[in-house]
């Protein structure tokens, strides 16, 4: 039943996502791939759909994941399954728990938490960028794709020198410009 | 009157987070400066503190940081209700802009100009998650332990990734949490049981 799993994976996915949009990236990936629901390619599609489209960069990946698999209602059901556990959550916090926050087991597990999160968030990015240049798993050859890595290394010298030139940090919506400029000037023609 | 009154709040929470939900790009911390402009400068639903506090809740707790503001101000001005509410237009925006492009998608996805554009996109995605990888590491507070759980964690996602093999990041961040409630609240409780028993 396609509805039920979404609806559970995605509330497995919502239940354990600290550290907000990025910090589910990781768990969202072992989901479609393990569930045959996206290739790794389609994925990274959905997560530049999802960051240049407006809201909560969770609420539209979980939107676009149900609605692929499930049409509007794998779409509702996904995002309430992601939405459903902060929800919750939240509110036992705003009506009776406001002061657990702040007590010592509390603060011992989120601080537990925390470094994982960061691992978790450095490791699917550097995950994407050895995907990026051609290297999948050790079983598959390695093919390289210089034209991919000459994208990488551009928008990373435009996201290094932005700040320094401008004093803020960059849109992500102008990289993800940027970045649909070079692939057409590299991938098109 | 009153009951005019108490409808025009409701609808004035649930215009305001449809609006922040339709216009704020980027996601997560992106939102924060708009969500402060209306919810605190614009409305004064909240005090600044306030806003601080439940940002610092909602790095504590899981869920995209802008449904945790939306839930705890919604709460805040109208109870369960409220909260409902502000929750709903805050996802409504995404629900339906996404679920019109992902139509669309399937539909141009083959087109050879979209399709290299979107070999574009792959590398400012990859960039835009290592760089938020990056700003949270400068944040993370640093210790031995941090550091060391840091490269665990990332270790073994590389390692099941370039190996293929099937596995949950719910497992690392559980035992992660364990790891946390063992280091920082059982044995600083134990040590100073000791201490305590010594005098």
């Amino acid at each position: 039943m396609i509805y039920l799993l979404l609806f559970l994976e995605f509330l497995k996915i919502g239940l354990f996502s600290f550290g907000g949009g990025y910090g589910m990236i990781s768990m969202m990936k072992e989901t479609v791939l393990l569930h045959n629901w996206l290739s790794e390619a389609q994925l990274l599609d959905f997560i530049g759909i999802a960051e240049s489209t407006p809201g909560p960069i969770a609420i539209n990946m979980a939107t676009f994941i149900g609605t692929s698999q499930g049409g509007i209602l794998g779409a509702a059901l996904a995002t309430l399954g992601v939405v459903l556990p902060s929800f919750v959550i939240i509110l036992l916090l705003a009506i009776i728990l406001k002061n657990i926050i702040k007590s010592r087991p509390f603060v011992a597990i989120i601080a537990g938490i925390r470094p994982v999160i960061v691992g978790l968030i450095v490791g699917t990015g550097l995950i994407f960028v050895y995907g990026l240049i051609g290297l999948s798993d050790v079983y598959t050859p390695f093919v390289f794709d210089y034209r991919s890595l000459i994208i990488f290394v551009l928008l990373g010298v435009i996201s290094f020198a932005y700040p320094r030139i401008f004093k803020k940090e960059i849109n992500p919506l102008f990289l993800i410009a940027f970045s649909v400029f070079f692939g057409i000037v590299l991938f098109a023609f | 009157m009153l009951i005019i009154a108490m409808k025009n709040r409701l609808l004035d929470l649930f215009l305001t987070f449809l609006k922040i939900g339709a216009t704020t790009f980027g996601g997560g911390y992106a939102m924060i400066p708009l969500i402060r402009h209306d919810v605190v400068e614009k409305k004064k639903w909240l005090e600044e503190d306030e806003l601080i506090e439940i940002l610092a809740i909602a790095e504590s707790t899981p869920g995209p940081i802008a449904i945790n503001v939306a839930t705890y101000t919604g709460y805040r001005i109208k109870g369960f209700f409220g909260s409902l509410l502000a929750t709903l237009a805050i996802v409504l925006p995404s629900f339906f802009i996404i679920f019109a492009v992902s139509l669309l998608y399937n539909f141009v996805r083959d087109n050879q100009i979209i399709a290299a554009a979107f070999m574009g996109i792959k590398a400012a995605v990859a960039l835009l998650i290592l760089s938020a990888g990056f700003r949270l590491f400068k944040k993370m507070k640093k210790s031995w332990y941090s550091i060391i759980v840091m490269f665990f964690a990332l270790g073994a996602l590389i390692i099941f990734d370039l190996f293929a093999i099937s596995f949950s990041s719910i497992f690392l961040i559980l035992s992660g949490a364990l790891l946390g409630f063992i280091f920082f609240f059982t044995i600083p409780v134990l040590v100073n049981k000791k201490k305590g028993e010594g005098k």
